[in-house]
């Protein structure tokens, strides 16, 4: 049960976000943590790679629901790609692939 | 003073033995009074002094210096007596935490408890078991007269005492809607709302909710998010995925909840669950929905309440009886 998330550029109106392993009970607080405070900037684009996320629970998905609309209310964008099928399952479920951006991103490059 | 003597008495007679044996019951002795010293709750300084007065009778001709030395011990072991006593009062507070706890979720059992209706040609099963103390998933059954069966299965993300406490809000939520409650999208659509307007940022629901009309015999139903259940058309014996689409509720308090129609004949079944039974790990990795249809199937034959009560007991031995999710499953069978 571990995670690693590295916020691996940020600008003033761009983050990207490289998250590796379990995203579950344990480990959403410290992803949460970590990305909070992004949620607070004023128009920011964030890219959260999550291909190296092994495993998310409903957890997970509530940690990306509370960033998607902190970073909305501010005027952002939140862009979640390289999800694994199975991930990609979940925001299908929760009908959040409707109105959240994933897995829309063309290999190095953004829209 | 009495123990104060006791122990004195005893801690005195302990370490004579040992300096003129140093046999292996002193030692034992030793270990045996720090067990009843601690029972007694007698702090780190106080054994100090024990040492202290104890050498100063059976050896009282040391030079000072050895006793100087003792005070020195003591004041070092003063802040460790700080944290025994904090130690102390941290187990009674936890004494007293867990004692709320299981009155809390007594109240919770009595708040969210919902009977399983007892409904001419269709059986019901549920179960829902909580992986800790307070349960996060949450099921209700309305029996609306010869009209319906209503059923709603729900999942708060997130668990414990939050996600219990945001469940007894749905359910009087939900009790104060009885004129919508034939319709699933208008539940889910009034739901959405209260949700939206009362729950932390990070906290969400899904729920599936069912409205079977009992005379035509039709599932009528909406999801917020959840779990797809499964549809058993008994003629066929298959499994089909009971899909239907929708936003979990809190996230927009604008979203539309779309009503889906299921006709059931005799023999069919609907099951529903919450994300604890397909999330479920084992040593393999994740159960997959294959499986547990596999598991579903070789108990198709039994009543349905036999059915989750078996498919529980399986899906716990496979997770070595170690819940990570709350659990619930309901089966509702056509039988005439």
């Amino acid at each position: 049960m571990n995670i690693k998330v590295d916020i691996t550029e940020q600008r003033e109106d761009f983050a990207r976000l490289e998250i590796a392993g379990e995203i579950d009970a344990y480990t959403a607080p410290a992803l949460r943590e970590k990305t909070e405070p992004l949620s607070k900037q004023e128009g920011i684009h964030v890219v959260a790679d999550l291909s190296d996320v092994s495993y998310m629970d409903s957890t997970g998905i509530g940690v990306f629901v509370g960033l998607f609309k902190g970073i909305k209310a501010n005027g952002g964008h939140l862009q979640l790609i390289g999800l694994s099928d199975r991930l990609k399952r979940l925001f299908d479920i929760t009908g959040l692939a409707d109105i959240m951006d994933i897995n829309s991103e063309v290999k190095g490059g953004m829209e | 003073m009495n123990k104060q003597e006791t122990l004195e008495a005893q801690y005195s007679k302990i370490l004579q033995e040992y300096m003129n044996n140093q046999s292996e019951q002193a030692l034992y002795a030793a270990q045996q009074f720090s067990r009843t010293a601690l029972a007694k709750k007698v702090p780190p300084e106080e054994v100090i002094s024990l040492q202290k007065n104890a050498m100063q009778q059976l050896m009282p001709d040391l030079s000072p210096e050895v006793w100087h030395s003792f005070d020195i011990l003591l004041e070092v072991m003063t802040a460790y007596g700080f944290a025994f006593r904090e130690h102390q009062s941290l187990l009674d507070t936890q004494k007293e935490l867990k004692n709320e706890m299981e009155i809390a979720s007594n109240v919770q059992d009595t708040l969210l408890g919902t009977s399983v209706p007892t409904v001419d040609g269709l059986e019901i099963g549920a179960l829902s078991v909580p992986a800790k103390q307070m349960n996060g998933d949450y099921y209700h059954f309305v029996h609306d007269g010869d009209h319906s069966v209503n059923v709603a299965i729900a999942d708060v993300i997130g668990k414990g005492i939050p996600a219990a406490l945001c469940m007894s809000m749905i359910k009087y939520a939900m009790d104060s809607l009885p004129e919508y409650r034939k319709d699933p999208s208008a539940v889910l659509e009034s739901l959405n709302r209260v949700v939206e307007q009362n729950i932390d940022d990070s906290m969400f629901i899904t729920m599936f909710y069912g409205m079977y009309e009992l005379r035509s015999n039709i599932l009528h139903f909406a999801s917020a998010g959840h779990e797809p259940g499964f549809f058993y058309r008994g003629k066929d014996k298959e499994f089909l995925d009971l899909e239907a689409r929708g936003l979990l509720l809190g996230v927009d308090k604008n979203a539309k909840y779309k009503r889906y129609e299921q006709a059931v004949e005799v023999g069919d079944m609907v099951i529903l669950m919450s994300d604890g039974v397909t999330e479920c790990r084992t040593d393999e990795g994740f159960i997959e929905r294959e499986t547990l249809i596999s598991y579903i199937n070789e108990y198709i034959e039994l009543p349905p309440q036999e059915i989750v009560n078996k498919i529980f007991r399986d899906l716990e031995r496979l997770q070595h009886f170690q819940l990570r999710d709350d659990f619930t499953i309901i089966i509702l069978k056509r039988t005439k």
